[in-house]
């Protein structure tokens, strides 16, 4: 037992004081997507409150709205395929940068985490402008590449901090019992750093998923992803589907890193 | 005795060498981690390579297994010449300070790792497993994580894991240090029993003088990359081959002085505080030589009849370390400062007093002015 520690009244009220503001500051954060998941089971025709009544009925209509399955499935696609070059691509680069010494690593390092810090939209219309000296027309390949370009700096950040966590001599006692790089790599290297694999693809697609500025530059003629397909319905009114959009996107966003969190957790958990 | 360095020994080390270091160099840009190190390592023996931080014994250890590679020189272990191998194709097992286990795998996989890549047939490697497990002392762990054991358990894994795969050398980086007092000196004795049961040759790297002299069959003393001496426990501790080895292995006391008189295997000596002294000397010291005494803390008699033939100096204790059985005496001998390290019999002297100190010319090494011993 802790002996109790003399509290001054300041101290107390000091507390109490912490206590609010941090009630606040959730309630703050947490409000408009307490309001979306809400509002997306009014019965109400606007998009607001008040509440006239539970009803599924706006998932129902989001469900027959073919733009609004198109683009869901569109922005799908492109982010498992992002997801699944950036890791590899970022994976391999991780270690290049904390394992391998070569001319320019510190350039490499600055550069390789360069698009994460520029603003997306300077990069968006960056890439546009090359396509357009170039002469290619936006495409789907333009779209997923620009995902791939925004996305690659957080699979290498978040691949590099867990390699640097992980002791070379496991390396080294794999290469002195007789497994050569391959081996050591597939044996040791990858299980150990499974879990920040996991946290980086679940990273990649939800930055990809959620993406609107660059993609709004960067998607062909007539195509939409879910964000610019929402900023599209937007335009026209509030309308409760959009609610009930958000609040599957939310379901989506927020339940894969924690799904995600939770695997790390199981896989590290076995080792700690 | 411990002088000898007789050719028929030469000759029978020849035929019978695990690992031998010709010329080897290691540079990192400037800095010379290893220089032109010569060192022949016998089949079987445990071999210390002693020395601080920085001294080169790591590099050297790295270099047999493969992880780094020598800048000039060559490493040939069982008769081969190793230089151009990959750490794969050698081979040879690694134990490391912090163990090493491979977190994810259990013990068993931890110690069949090396044999899958041998190509030992599935039953043998469960046999083998047992075997290796039983010999750590630790049966029956083969389903347990690497987490789920203490510190000496797993470092006893990690010395099953290299040995299982019947290395032609074993290499321990600093195994100990990364346990506590207690079992570190309770592993030190096991580790000692197991490389004689398997009769494996094993380099061990420490800067704990310690363990070196405990487990060690031969210990190389390094600083700066250079070897200092090469020789058994009792030889590098009794006759220090330079200053260095002296002051880093056990206390000892320096005192420099003129040879005035030399010759029938001894020498009478004026140190720098004017006292006389006889130490043994080499027939080739002359008088005029400038001269490093060095005798043990553990060799000066405190406060004792002096036996015929001793040195005798004067002294008064600056400081007194009681440590029950023994004790450490700081001792001002009319300007020099002297270590005692004596066995109590009957009185401890306190800070003050005037004590007469005595030691044998038998227990002084000789060094010359290039701090290394005449010979």
């Amino acid at each position: 037992m802790q002996p109790r520690q003399a509290e001054d009244a300041s101290g107390v009220w000091g507390w109490r004081a912490v206590k609010i503001v941090t009630i606040l500051v959730y309630i703050f954060m947490f409000a408009p997507i307490l309001v979306t998941v809400i509002l997306s089971f009014n019965a109400s025709m606007f998009g607001g409150f008040p509440m006239t009544g539970v009803s599924l009925q706006w998932y129902g209509k989001l469900f027959q709205n073919e733009a609004v399955l198109r683009a869901f499935k569109t922005s799908i696609w492109i982010a498992l395929l992002t997801a699944a070059v950036c890791t590899v691509i970022g994976v391999m680069a991780a270690i290049a940068l904390t394992r391998h010494e070569f001319r320019g690593k510190q350039w490499m390092n600055t550069l390789v985490i360069l698009p994460a810090l520029v603003p997306e939209t300077i990069l968006g219309v960056g890439l546009l402008l090359l396509m357009k000296w170039a002469n290619q027309p936006r495409s789907y390949l333009l779209l997923v590449l620009g995902h791939i370009m925004l996305a690659l700096p957080f699979v290498v950040l978040v691949v590099q901090a867990r390699l640097i966590g992980i002791k070379r001599v496991y390396e080294e006692a794999a290469l002195s019992l007789g497994a050569n790089r391959f081996n050591t790599f597939r044996e040791v290297t990858l299980p150990l750093l499974m879990p920040a694999i996991v946290a980086a693809v679940l990273l990649v697609f939800t930055i990809s998923f959620d993406n609107i500025t660059a993609s709004l530059f960067w998607r062909p003629p007539g195509v939409e992803t879910m964000p610019t397909q929402i900023l599209a319905m937007l335009k026209i009114s509030i309308s409760p589907e959009i609610n009930a959009l958000g609040t599957l996107m939310i379901v989506i966003t927020v339940g894969l890193p924690l799904l995600g969190g939770a695997i790390a957790r199981i896989l590290s958990g076995n080792r700690q | 005795m411990l002088f000898i360095h007789s050719s028929s020994s030469e000759v029978l080390r020849m035929t019978d060498i695990a690992v031998d270091l010709k010329g080897v160099t290691l540079t990192y840009g400037a800095f010379v981690a290893v220089k032109d190190v010569d060192l022949k390592i016998d089949k079987g023996s445990f071999v210390t390579l002693l020395g601080p931080s920085g001294c080169g014994k790591t590099t050297i250890l790295r270099s047999i297994a493969g992880l780094v590679t020598p800048t000039s020189g060559e490493i040939v272990v069982a008769g081969r010449l190793i230089n151009d191998v990959p750490i794969y194709k050698r081979n040879i097992g690694l134990v490391f300070q912090n163990y090493a286990l491979f977190p994810h795998k259990t013990v068993a996989d931890n110690i069949a790792f090396g044999l899958k890549y041998r190509d030992v047939p599935k039953a043998d490697i469960e046999r083998k497993v047992k075997r290796a497990l039983d010999m750590v002392r630790l049966p029956g762990v083969e389903k347990k994580l690497p987490s789920q054991l203490s510190g000496g358990q797993q470092q006893r894994i990690a010395l099953a894991r290299a040995i299982v795969i019947e290395p032609d050398v074993l290499l321990l980086d600093e195994p100990l240090s990364a346990l506590d007092a207690h079992l570190r000196e309770e592993m030190r004795t096991e580790l000692k029993i197991i490389q004689r049961e398997v009769g494996i040759t094993t380099i061990f790297v420490t800067h704990d003088q310690e363990e070196a002299l405990a487990m060690s069959d031969r210990i190389v003393v390094m600083n700066h990359g250079l070897i200092e001496q090469n020789g058994t426990p009792e030889d590098v501790y009794r006759t220090p081959a330079t200053k260095f080895v002296a002051s880093f292995l056990g206390q000892s006391n320096l005192m420099t002085g003129t040879v005035v008189q030399a010759g029938n295997g001894s020498a009478r000596i004026t140190l720098d505080n004017g006292a006389s002294i006889e130490a043994k000397a080499p027939a080739s010291l002359k008088a005029g030589s400038k001269v490093t005494v060095i005798v043990r803390a553990q060799r000066l008699e405190v406060g004792k009849k002096a036996a015929n033939g001793a040195n005798k100096l004067k002294g008064r204790i600056a400081a007194t370390s009681y440590l029950g059985g023994t004790a450490i005496y700081a001792i001002d001998a009319e300007g020099m400062k002297l270590q005692a390290n004596t066995i109590i019999d009957d009185q401890v002297f306190r800070e003050g007093e005037a004590v007469d100190i005595a030691f044998a010319p038998s227990d002084c090494v000789l060094l010359g002015e290039d701090d290394r011993r005449l010979v």
